[in-house]
């Protein structure tokens, strides 16, 4: 038998170990390839970005001019990423505290309806955002907030309401009462209690729907191409998508590349950042 | 619960009091009314919106007019929207068999705690983070023929006779969307899968390893039924994702060639956003919607109920 014999079996483990170790990195290549890809062509000079990226890199020297040209594309770049940088930002914001003081609520308070509210709020977890567009940008029309980031996002810190409530509630349900009622009788009020002892204990709740909001807020694609109609007021998927169907005259490839990266590096570095919160956040529904 | 006890405890004290403690209570209610108010004006009210437009012919300026069900009989015998749905489903059945084929070995293979799995876990879930529109665009380019990647390579290598347009049929384009919807979600079906791995206990896998069960037979026998509602989670994700694709037909594709890989989500873009028969396009969500409804409900009875439990 093959496993009688020690040095045998010891250089089989051994086999085993780097077949696995280059199966595992070639995989690592495929996923992680595209990326670093589109990254590095985006610093190549123009004329070699409209040649098959091979190899990737620039081969007559880095330069920004993708970059540049970008920047001219409409009202520039510049305008482009603070848009979705405000839009992301202020939906992480009321995200955060709009699921905080609800999560809160509905951890600790008894009141009229208070299933059937929480309920409802899961339950648009199971209706497509996608079938309620119309709507949408009627009332926001209406509420004379059609074509601007702040109807935006409003609609996206909606939708992500139910996982952030469902987040801070679980966060809030995991810090024994004790504490907080030892607050209350040295007479604090309810909101120096959230405020001053819940606060930090849900932070790592709090990070989690933050770069959750984050992500998908920056991500969006469909409702910014439909709310927003003012080429002013497009942000980054919606630009690069116009700039890749040549709204913006031919398709400079390069161009596309550097506003992919643009838009792809703050994803990557916090996910890097944060990856425990954000997989905690995955796995939290997978668990319950 | 907390909440139990509380009751309990108001019930014994004296009325006065009583009715401040349950108006302490109450405060519950103000804590969690701004998020009500957003889901019942942007979640709730367009929902009856939506079923109230779909009965009407609502064009985007001009008066609504009420029509009954027949944008229904409309949508009943549009054919191109009956199209979009069958090659929607089409695809969420393939790309589902295939995200489940590469992320299960992809879960086996990063789970023990051997070096470098941490970084393998972060490396494959890293696509994950970018958006479908980056994604898109970036594969929008890795596709095409003269500045692409993978037509000029193949035709560098001598494996075509001149670059392959990748998107010039629906084969090629529908194929290569997979590919890049695969790489862009394994990551995300093999986590879910991983946490459900996490979950068996080693004391079992061993105890069957002792009484001599091969790696397949625990894997069969052990591995799969325990893990069924994990397995169901990742399933109902994938499938309630992929039956809204959007993104990436639209930005890669445009919907082609001839039309042939729009999706229902895009159909329905298409006649509320750019024809805007607002009404007509209410009346294909609705559609859409129970159908979606219909399938996470038949997934989620799957889910809670393990036979033979």
């Amino acid at each position: 038998m093959a496993h009688s014999n020690p040095k045998l079996s010891r250089d089989k483990g051994r086999f085993a170990g780097i077949l696995r170790h280059v199966v595992g990195m070639s995989l690592a290549f495929l996923f992680i390839a595209p990326l670093a890809w589109s990254f590095l062509v985006s610093f190549k000079p123009s004329i070699e970005s409209r040649q098959p990226p091979l190899p990737p890199w620039p081969v007559t020297g880095f330069t920004t001019q993708s970059y540049q040209t970008l920047a001219n594309f409409g009202a520039g770049i510049w305008n482009y990423a603070s848009n979705s940088l405000i839009v992301s930002l202020a939906t992480v914001i009321l995200s955060v505290i709009i699921s905080l003081l609800a999560g809160y609520g509905f951890s600790r308070f008894e009141f009229p309806f208070k299933n059937t509210l929480f309920v409802m709020i899961i339950a648009t977890i199971m209706i497509p955002f996608q079938s309620i567009l119309t709507p949408l940008f009627l009332i926001l029309t209406w509420l004379g907030l059609q074509n601007s980031l702040a109807g935006l996002v409003l609609v996206y810190v909606t939708l992500q309401l139910p996982f952030s409530i469902f987040m801070m509630r679980n966060a809030f349900d995991a810090v024994p009462k004790e504490i907080e009622d030892a607050a209350r009788v040295d007479g604090a009020s309810v909101f120096m209690v959230l405020r001053k002892i819940m606060l930090p204990l849900v932070m790592p709740g709090i990070v989690t729907v933050a770069i959750f909001a984050f992500l998908a807020s920056w991500n969006e694609f469909l409702a910014a191409l439909i709310l927003l109609t003012d080429q002013d007021k497009y942000t980054l998927p919606v630009l690069m998508t116009a700039v890749r169907s040549g709204q913006f005259g031919s398709v400079d490839w390069g161009a596309v590349q550097s506003g992919v990266t643009v838009m792809m590096v703050p994803c990557l570095v916090l996910f890097l950042l944060l990856q425990r919160y954000y997989i905690r956040g995955l796995t939290a529904g997978a668990v319950k | 619960m907390s909440s139990v006890s509380l009751i309990d405890s108001t019930a014994r004290i004296s009325k006065p009091r009583r009715s401040r403690l349950l108006r302490k209570q109450r405060i519950g209610l103000l804590f969690v009314a701004p998020a009500i108010a957003l889901v019942l004006l942007f979640f709730v009210i367009p929902l009856g919106m939506t079923a109230w437009m779909s009965l009407h012919n609502w064009p985007l300026l001009g008066v609504p007019k009420f029509i009954g069900f027949d944008n229904y009989a409309a949508l009943i015998k549009d054919g191109r929207f009956w199209n979009s749905m069958r090659f929607t489903a089409f695809y969420t059945i393939v790309i589902t068999i295939v995200i489940f084929v590469v992320a299960f070995p992809l879960a086996l293979f990063v789970e023990k705690p051997r070096p470098l799995a941490g970084f393998y876990r972060t490396a494959y879930f890293l696509p994950v983070v970018v958006g479908f529109g980056s994604a898109s665009l970036l594969w929008a380019w890795l596709l095409n023929v003269d500045a692409g990647l993978f037509g000029p390579a193949a035709y560098r290598l001598g494996l075509t006779e001149k670059p392959l347009n990748l998107l010039a049929n629906f084969n090629t384009t529908f194929w290569s969307i997979v590919v890049m919807v695969v790489w862009k979600t394994a990551g995300f079906t093999m986590i879910i899968l991983l946490t459900g791995l996490q979950g068996i206990s080693t004391d079992v896998q061993e105890a069957a390893r002792m009484d001599g069960a091969s790696s397949w037979q625990r894997f069969r026998s052990i591995t799969l039924p325990l893990m069924r509602r994990t397995i169901a989670l990742a399933l109902i994700l994938s499938v309630a994702g992929s039956m809204l694709a959007f993104d990436q037909f639209y930005i890669i594709a445009n919907g082609g060639p001839r039309n042939s890989t729009l999706t229902a989500v895009y159909w329905i873009f298409s006649q509320s956003f750019v024809s805007f028969r607002l009404g007509y396009g209410a009346a294909l969500s609705m559609v859409l919607l129970v159908i979606l409804v219909t399938i996470s409900a038949v997934q989620l009875r799957l889910l809670r109920n393990p036979e033979g439990m």
